[in-house]
């Protein structure tokens, strides 16, 4: 980004647009859409370079309710979206939105090879453990002994642990925000944001509808007791073995990021069709 | 010896055997000399141990379609021809030649009265250091079909320069004894004079032709994900859309390929993607995304036998019914077919232009047969469509993304774009592109998707419709060329016929039809699939004359011109 794009907007509001969101009351989604316009505001983007990018979900509502470009797509692809107007607009500040039905059960293939091809975007996904738009399915990050409709007595399924896999696959930052703490969130976001290659934030958010449990996360977030590692051997360790609310950033790797060759031509159409000459 | 305007050749092996090496140097030998050819290939899904011939037609001027009978077989062995002997069909004037030590010919052509001469061309091939069958069968096509020993050495020269010179030399004197063998045999028939022409001539397969076609419509993108037997597609594009400053990304699969090029011409860049049935059932749901949100991608479906896996490496037009209805919910879109190998070229570009113009994803139906049958082809003229997408640019105001503009087509921000931002959406939307439930918006954005197909106006494009006759034969995609041939010799016996193909298939154009119809008693639909897909589509949105008849069946085997030509005649009676 130029300097004097720098100082074109610089206030949390001017990265708002007029849409006035949806989600229930109290709902953890309210305070990560605090986040990111705090953390564009902070990075001093103009908004039209900015695409929000997402799925299907209570989450992925969040695009309209920015004054960037945005994409609501379809449930679970988010990613592969991203990475074909990455790939193609280098220039663009990409930060895709998800849920964990989204991101880790229909979209589950495409966080793994969007870790592992490391192009420069930032992934958030708002983990509430629950599917909140279809009222209260269990999700992939769901605790086993979770009771619903879909699932009498719970899954009694191991949930899901999407840090250990963004690791594994090959992400190049690794975080974990509450998002209760926006100022934060934010602060992650714009690391997130800054870092080459692909960023992976999971933000606990809760759905203080169909898991009113989660209200008591508040109280049991904390902030990681030590400095983000570029070891992925140390990363791991730390990753499975803490308590799921150690907040922080938790792993900043150095892989190089993928970036194809765009918008240098060095040959004329008519040269291509020389190889079909008789 | 009788003179004919065209010869049809197999040569047959196993997988790995190099059939289909010696094919393709038999064309383009052919083509140096200044025939017309194609080659089309009948191989398993294996990679080797499987079965493969090449299919050739040698003509003295262009050919679109396969021959109904084969005049030569050349089998360096026939291990594995029993598993497509139905596609090797002779008669009793064929020549068919053998190695006794690679076993019996297929039952079905020993049956048919062929003449089978023996020449033993895994011994000669052993008696050249590193020499192979399949050089040994291409010097006995050469000698037997008239393409001269030295255009083929001056070939292998510039073909296997690679190899190194001893490559060369051995592959040389096998074609030397491949000549040698077959000295004293009479193939009966002699190919004709090629035809004096004066264009620029090219060798090439549908798939190539789409990807040039591709980037002379202005595709920037493309994301793949292999599947048979639209791979080459992909193959061809990937290092000739990095020379245009485009890139290819390769995809997890076939939800991420069609996504991808939904983002990237989200972000202004022209996009493609390349598949086959299985591929597009899979990218229906984005397709019916890029519809609703209006983004334009162009998805190429290079169609196989079906449902499910079904014979991938084989040709079918099935998938007529999934790309014109298979979106959910009112979808208006684009459904293009191209009709030859040469056609892939111009249909790929002209869809790619109509997509960014209209802002709708179109999808081509090409399929196996003209997607990877290398022909000779006059040098498709340059043609002015090239994308040209409306953009909303110096944004005063609230933007309208979805503006009910009075073409229909709203012009649309490209991200980057100041006062533009807006978010493209699936969801039902207003004409800001905010999400909504309302019944007048929902009618309103439905008519905009609709009316802004409808009401333009495609040209002649749309069809190809040729010659008059009382009876009309309607036929589609890769059989316009077959059914072309089969007027010719209906033409050749007093019946006329008038050919109807349209290249639009979706929307549908039904006053252009009932013009061509005019006058017209009896209609032949011609068609390969096993439900009769295409007349039920033409019954759907067109007018016919009560008199209909239908030829259509499944693949794999092709509809050949004298099916055709015994359905018209018979129809005639």
């Amino acid at each position: 980004m130029s300097s004097t794009e720098t100082r074109l907007a610089c206030k949390p509001a001017d990265y708002k647009s007029d849409v006035n969101p949806i989600w229930c009351p109290g709902c953890g989604d309210y305070h990560v859409l605090m986040s990111f316009t705090r953390a564009f505001a902070q990075l001093g983007l103009p908004p039209e370079r900015i695409a929000v990018i997402s799925g299907i979900g209570c989450s992925s509502r969040i695009p309209a309710y920015t004054n960037c470009y945005g994409f609501h797509g379809v449930h679970g692809r988010s990613l592969a979206l991203a990475a074909g107007l990455k790939v193609t607009r280098p220039d663009l500040t990409v930060v895709v939105a998800s849920g964990d039905g989204d991101g880790y059960s229909i979209g589950g293939n495409h966080f793994i090879h969007a870790c592992r091809r490391n192009i420069d975007m930032t992934y958030v996904v708002m983990d509430n453990r629950v599917y909140g738009m279809t009222k209260g399915q269990p999700s992939p990050t769901t605790e086993p002994d979770f009771d619903t409709a879909l699932s009498p007595g719970g899954t009694g399924l191991s949930p899901f642990h999407p840090l250990v896999i963004a690791l594994a696959s090959g992400a190049n930052f690794i975080a974990r925000a509450f998002s209760g703490n926006p100022n934060e969130t934010a602060t992650m976001l714009v690391e997130a944001i800054k870092h080459p290659g692909f960023s992976f934030v999971e933000i606990l958010s809760p759905c203080v509808t169909f898991r009113p449990d989660e209200k008591e996360w508040k109280n049991l977030v904390h902030p990681a007791p030590v400095n983000p590692t570029d070891d992925p051997a140390r990363a791991a360790r730390r990753i499975m073995t803490d308590d799921g609310f150690n907040v922080g950033i938790l792993y900043r790797g150095n892989r190089r990021p993928y970036r194809p060759a765009f918008g240098v031509q060095t040959v004329d159409p008519s040269e291509l069709e020389k190889e079909f000459e008789l | 010896m009788t003179e004919t305007a065209s010869l049809s050749i197999a040569i047959v092996g196993s997988g790995g055997a190099g059939a289909l090496t010696a094919g393709n140097f038999l064309l383009e030998a052919a083509g140096t000399t200044g025939w017309h050819g194609l080659l089309t290939r009948t191989v398993g899904a294996q990679i080797r141990g499987g079965e493969a011939a090449a299919l050739l037609r040698l003509a003295n001027g262009p050919v679109e379609c396969l021959a109904d009978r084969l005049d030569l077989i050349i089998g360096i062995d026939w291990l594995n021809a029993q598993r497509f002997g139905a596609e090797l069909e002779t008669g009793p004037h064929s020549l068919v030649i053998g190695d006794p030590a690679g076993g019996e010919p297929p039952p079905s052509v020993a049956a048919s009265g062929a003449r089978v001469v023996d020449i033993p061309m895994k011994e000669l091939a052993k008696a050249i250091p590193n020499g192979r069958p399949n050089m040994i069968a291409l010097g006995i096509a050469g000698r037997l079909l008239g393409v001269g020993e030295e255009v083929i050495s001056a070939l292998l020269q510039k073909r296997l320069a690679d190899k190194g010179q001893a490559a060369i030399e051995s592959s040389r004197a096998a074609i030397k004894a491949g000549f040698a063998a077959a000295a004293d045999i009479d193939l009966g028939l002699r190919l004709a004079a090629p035809q004096p022409h004066s264009m620029k001539r090219w060798l090439a397969t549908g798939n190539e032709a789409v990807g040039l076609g591709a980037i002379r419509g202005g595709v920037r993108f493309a994301a793949a994900y292999p599947i048979t037997p639209a791979t080459e597609i992909l193959e061809w594009l990937a290092p000739n859309l990095v020379k245009m400053g485009g890139a290819l990304l390769q995809a997890e699969d076939e939800l991420a390929a069609i996504n991808m090029i939904i983002g990237a011409s989200f972000g202004g860049t022209p996009a493609l993607t390349a598949t086959s049935g299985p591929g597009l059932s899979l990218m229906i749901e984005a397709l019916g995304l890029a519809t609703a949100s209006e983004i334009p991608i162009v998805v190429i479906d290079v169609m196989r036998g079906g449902p499910s896996t079904g014979i991938p490496t084989k040709s079918e037009q099935a998938d007529l019914n999934i790309a014109v209805y298979g979106f959910h919910g009112d979808a208006p879109h684009l459904v293009l077919a191209p009709q030859s190998v040469a056609d892939c070229l111009f249909t790929t570009q002209w869809a790619t232009y109509l997509a960014e113009t209209l802002q709708v994803p179109t999808i081509v139906l090409s399929d196996q047969f003209v997607g990877q049958t290398l022909v000779t082809i006059d040098r498709p003229a340059d043609v002015a469509f090239i994308g040209q997408r409306v953009k909303a640019t110096d944004i005063v105001g609230a933007y309208k993304r979805y503006a009910l503009a009075a073409n229909d087509v709203s012009p649309m921000a490209i991200p980057g774009t100041s006062g533009g931002q807006y978010t493209a959406d699936g969801l039902t939307h207003t004409e800001r592109g905010t999400p909504t439930s309302s019944a007048k918006d929902h009618q309103a954005q439905l008519d905009k998707r609709l009316h802004k197909l409808d009401r333009f106006v495609y040209g002649d494009h749309w069809a190809t419709i040729e010659g008059d006759g009382e009876i009309a034969l309607i036929t589609w995609g890769s059989l316009t060329g077959a059914a072309r041939e089969a007027i010719d010799r209906a033409a050749a016996d007093g019946v006329k016929v008038t050919l109807i193909a349209p290249r639009l298939l979706s929307p549908a154009q039904p006053e252009r039809l009932a013009a061509a119809l005019a006058g017209k008693r009896r209609v032949l639909v011609v068609e390969q699939t096993h439900g009769a897909q295409f007349h039920r589509y033409l019954r759907a949105h067109y007018d016919l004359p009560a008199a209909v008849r239908v030829l259509n069946r499944p693949g794999p085997l092709p509809i050949k011109p004298g099916e055709i030509h015994r359905a018209i005649m018979d129809w005639r009676q």
